[in-house]
């Protein structure tokens, strides 16, 4: 099951990190939550997997641990938080800009068009 | 605790001129003049116990875990250099009164004199590396407001930044050189280091330390090849440099040779360095002194061939050439000080410092004229001053040393050549200036100085004979213990007589005079020579080069920082594969020997699941709306994999969160276009998958490595403790909210933040109004549906029900104020969603930020409460309590806290999303409805 768990968390960095480097904000959310989610898990492995171990004292024979539970728990919030504070920016951005690239301005490239407002 | 006031009176002193500054000039610097005076009657005061061979000590801690203590050691060597900084820095004072012109700030310059003079005694006196050190950089600050006193004059400015940058630098190779003996010796105390010798110099850092060391020592003592920056520093008023380069700044490199002495000294890579650059700063600073036609100039190279012989004698590894090293200190003090004070004079009261228009002033000042011809006699080494004796002690000792072995006969040569030199260009600085025929060319009338100016001149020149007649008398003690501080195992026998016989030295000094003598007499074929070779202008190569070195940080600059946010991920995402990826390289196998748990077919689903549509997402990602509704089963699939893996409260929380999130983004695509055009080259696209794939590779196998590592955790100290301590069977919760509450308490704080935040990124934006979506649908007409406004008006009561349900039974089964908080938040998002947020206002005029802040001051009041009975900040309580009907039930302080964080989520999820969605409503198009 460990195997299958990395390779999760693995391949949801890999996603989270192609689309963080993408140049319009909205993939770069995108990006930003699927690498919550990873590094979520992450963490959460750091206590590393349990079956049915709900760490609810009297429930069960051997719990999991709880610390990184917390941990998580909060990071959860917290990634809402700034999820949600990139999201209000890049719409600021966007409003005050006239674009939604994530320099702030669109790349002199050739085949770049200029996004009609 | 006197020591301590040696130091601090200085200090405080650097305050009184501020205080004085409405007084008259002379009392301003009587004035000023008092704490030094003071200083120095303490530091007499002590003179007794110190040659008595006694090393006082005052030690107070600072801060101990770093080694840094305040330790102030007077010892011989500190107490001459005390006492050369204490009273010339007196004469100084004394002499300035009359030097500053009517225009010049008096305070500003006392002020910022008593500052470098704190500095200097603060580095010899500090008995504690890295307190040495910070003395040593105020010295370099100092000296650059001194130098750059008069800094309307842009030499001054450039010579003063030339300076400071030199050894500052050469202060950053010292401090690294005293970090690596602190690390050598397990101390930074001063005794201690001294007393490590053989242990440093058999480290193998030796080489590396020693060299950061002499750079320190070199760049401030302006040895060759760092000399450049002293002759710059001349812009200086003539009483700065008077004091800086003849008592304090420059020695400041050679005390370090003489403090570090025993434990340095003693090697072969040592003689090599100090004395090959001694020998060549000797030699350079004697030459170019003599072709300088600026007074000043000619007394700034000269005081580099002297440092040069003086870090020549500390190379030379004799003990006799030590303390030798040590007369030549005082002696060169006392002559170059005064000479520098009468080459002031001489420029302050006939206008000119060039020695091709000052000539025959004698006529005019016969009393600084023979004042200076002394103090330069003593220069040349004429017998009888104090010069000639270090000098013949110099010579003696060139000839007893075996530095290059079968070549050590170059060396008393190349001294004597470099004396012969010294011979001419002090004749120079005699003949020049005040015989030579008429001055020429001159805007004044040159005339004898204030009385009281000439006085310091006058001290300093009595010592400079008083000493050359009656060494032994006047000096022996002082000298006796210095040496006793830099040879604490033993002070050679050695004798400060005048006369010591016909002998090689005495030939040598002879041959000096009679040879210089020659050389000035046909100085202009010299001359003429000269100004045939390029001229090096220093000033210029150094700040071109400075300016290079700038141009090309600012190129790496450019390079690194373009702009482009996909840049910077690049470089960090890079450097984190090459940090995180290299030690993973190490491990033969990735498996750490703990058994994997068997994968059942629910698990293996749901991760298929996951894997698909995160794959989805990425495909689809330009489709944006698509890609959205992807990553929300992304999002389920981690909530189930929590339930799965036994976190059934991390479960509820991701699955809350997700909810508010998709909406959130779903808001956010109304503003943002529905598309992401196709931008990125392929190549582009070939980089960024070859990144990601290689951070998600280490990521993966960091956690498959991690995973299957057996553990020990704190976490049965939680599971033990909850129940008993916190009253909670829920240990998650137990922890946040009672174990590590202080944690939760900053986490919603930083959450008040965000969206408070986001509230004030919303006020005022200049929002366009899309009145059609992507695919140019213009917006529904109809605003809210039917069916979705009366479900969710009856689904609001069960929400916040089931929302407070959650909420108390948090603290013993899976739920909180996480928890709870976010459900009553989507439940009330619903009805914005189905309504509309007129709708909503009407029935309900909250606004948000007050919860917020309210939520926060519970979560406060509840750590605060604690106080009130004597415990630490946000100790928890719990008691049950039999109430009738209810029967038993618990009461826990943590239940106000997670209340706290209840409202705060609350508040928080509505701030942000209420606000939001106003936008998109406030800017739609409007239909008028049909009732």
């Amino acid at each position: 099951m460990e195997t299958l768990f990395a390779c999760c968390i693995g391949f949801l960095t890999f996603c989270g990190i192609f689309l963080m480097l993408r140049g319009r904000t909205f993939p770069v959310m995108l990006g930003l939550t699927m690498l919550s989610y990873a590094v979520n898990l992450f963490i959460f492995a750091s206590g590393r997997l349990t079956l049915r171990g709900a760490v609810v004292l009297g429930s069960t024979e051997h719990y999991a641990d709880p610390l990184p539970q917390a941990l998580v728990l909060t990071a959860i919030v917290i990634g809402f938080a700034m999820t949600a504070f990139l999201v209000i920016l890049a719409i600021r951005a966007r409003a005050d800009l006239g674009n939604d690239h994530v320099d702030g301005k669109l790349p002199n490239m050739g085949a770049a068009k200029r996004e009609s407002r | 605790m006197t020591l301590l006031w040696i130091l601090l009176l200085p200090l405080l002193g650097s305050l009184v001129p501020v205080f004085t500054a409405r007084w008259n000039r002379s009392a301003c610097a009587l004035a000023s003049a008092i704490p030094p005076a003071l200083a120095l009657m303490l530091l007499l005061l002590h003179g007794q116990q110190v040659f008595a061979g006694e090393s006082l000590r005052f030690f107070a801690s600072w801060v101990p875990q770093l080694g840094l203590d305040i330790t102030i050691v007077l010892d011989g060597l500190a107490f001459l250099f005390s006492l050369l900084i204490l009273g010339i820095g007196l004469l100084i004072i004394l002499y300035a009164r009359y030097y500053l012109s009517e225009r010049d700030s008096m305070p500003r310059f006392y002020a910022y004199l008593m500052l470098f003079m704190t500095a200097m005694l603060g580095i010899v006196l500090s008995g504690n590396l890295l307190q040495l050190w910070l003395f040593w950089e105020l010295t370099s600050i100092s000296s650059f407001l001194l130098i750059s006193f008069w800094w309307h004059k842009a030499e001054a400015r450039r010579g003063a930044r030339m300076a400071l940058t030199v050894t500052g630098a050469g202060g950053l190779a010292l401090l690294a050189a005293f970090l690596l003996i602190g690390q050598i010796v397990g101390s930074y105390d001063l005794q201690q280091v001294l007393n490590s010798g053989e242990l440093i110099k058999q480290h193998s850092l030796y080489p590396l330390l020693l060299v950061l060391f002499l750079l320190g020592c070199f760049t401030k003592s302006a040895q060759f090849p760092f000399h450049f920056w002293l002759p710059n520093a001349m812009a200086a008023p003539t009483p700065v440099s008077a004091y800086l380069h003849s008592a304090t700044m420059v020695k400041a490199g050679i005390f370090l040779l003489a403090r570090f002495y025993p434990a340095l000294s003693g090697t072969e890579l040592w003689f090599i360095l100090v004395s090959v650059t001694g020998l060549a700063t000797l030699l350079i600073g004697a030459y170019l002194a003599l072709f300088k036609h600026d007074l000043k100039g000619l007394l700034a190279y000269s005081t580099i061939s002297h440092l040069g012989l003086i870090t020549l004698l500390f190379g030379m590894g004799t003990d006799l050439a030590a303390v030798a090293g040590l007369f030549h200190i005082i002696n060169h003090a006392t002559f170059k000080a005064s000479l520098f004070m009468a080459a002031g004079i001489i420029d302050h009261e006939s206008g000119s410092r060039d020695m091709r228009k000052l000539n025959g002033l004698w006529q005019f000042m016969p009393i600084t004229a023979t004042l200076a011809m002394v103090a330069a006699a003593a220069m040349a080494g004429v017998p009888l001053l104090n010069g000639f004796l270090s000098k013949e002690m110099f010579f003696a000792e060139t000839l007893h040393q075996h530095l290059l072995g079968s070549l050590s006969w170059v060396i008393p040569v190349l001294a004597t050549i470099a004396a012969i030199f010294s011979v001419a260009y002090s004749m120079r600085f005699i003949h020049d200036v005040f015989f030579n025929g008429q001055p020429k060319g001159l805007t004044k009338t040159p005339h004898e100085p204030p009385r009281y100016m000439r006085v310091p001149v006058e001290i300093l020149v009595a010592l400079c004979i008083l000493v050359g007649i009656f060494p032994g008398y006047i000096i022996g003690d002082l000298l006796h213990a210095a040496s006793l501080a830099v040879l604490p195992a033993k002070v050679p026998e050695y004798s400060l007589a005048i006369w010591h016989g016909f002998n090689l030295p005495l030939l040598m000094s002879v041959a000096a005079l009679l040879a210089g003598t020659l050389i000035y007499v046909n100085r202009k074929h010299l001359f003429d020579f000269q100004n045939t070779l390029p001229e090096v202008d220093a000033l210029n190569s150094f700040e071109r080069g400075v300016k290079q070195f700038a141009a090309r940080c600012d190129r790496l600059y450019q390079w690194l920082d373009n702009g482009s946010l996909q840049r910077y991920m690049t470089l960090v995402l890079l450097s984190f594969v090459l940090l995180a990826g290299l030690p993973l390289t190490h491990l033969t196998t990735l498996w750490g020997g703990r058994e994997e748990l068997p994968i059942d077919a629910v698990n293996a689903t749901g991760a298929i699941m996951l894997l698909i549509a995160a794959f989805a997402t990425v495909v689809w990602h330009r489709k944006r709306v698509i890609a959205l509704l992807m990553i929300s089963v992304v999002g389920l699939m981690v909530s189930i994999a929590f339930t799965r893996f036994s976190a059934p409260d991390l479960a509820l929380t991701q699955l809350s969160v997700e909810v508010v999130t998709i909406i959130l983004l779903m808001l956010a695509l109304f503003f943002l276009p529905h598309k992401t055009p196709k931008q990125s080259e392929s190549s582009r696209v070939v980089r960024d998958l070859s990144i990601a794939s290689m951070v998600g590779v280490v990521v993966g196998s960091l956690s498959y490595a991690l995973m299957t590592r057996p553990f020990t955790s704190i976490s049965d100290f939680f599971i033990a403790n909850a129940k008993t301590g916190g009253g909670g069977t829920n240990v998650v919760n137990v922890i946040l909210v009672d174990f590590r509450g202080f944690d939760t308490m900053g986490e919603i704080a930083v959450l008040g933040i965000a969206s408070l935040g986001i509230f004030k990124l919303l006020t005022r934006i200049p929002l366009f109004k899309p009145s059609s979506d992507g695919e140019g649908r213009p917006w529904a007409v109809e605003r809210h549906s039917l069916l979705l406004s009366t479900v969710s008006q009856s689904l609001l009561p069960l929400a916040v029900m089931v929302s407070i349900y959650i909420f108390f039974r948090g603290h013993n089964l899976p739920g909180g104020g996480f928890i709870a908080g976010l459900v009553t938040a989507v439940a009330i998002i619903l009805q914005y969603i189905a309504h509309g947020v007129d709708w909503v206002k009407e029935r309900m005029n909250v606004e948000y930020q007050r919860v917020v802040a309210i939520g926060l001051l519970i979560a406060l009041a509840t750590g605060v409460a604690s106080w009130l009975f004597g415990r630490p900040f946000l100790t928890s309580w719990f008691d049950y309590f039999s109430i009738p009907v209810l029967g038993k039930i618990e009461l826990a302080s943590a239940i106000a806290f997670d209340l706290g964080v209840y409202v705060t989520v609350v508040g928080s999820t509505l701030l942000i999303l209420a606000n939001l969605g106003k936008m998109t409503t406030a800017h739609r198009p409007v239909h008028k409805e049909t009732i």
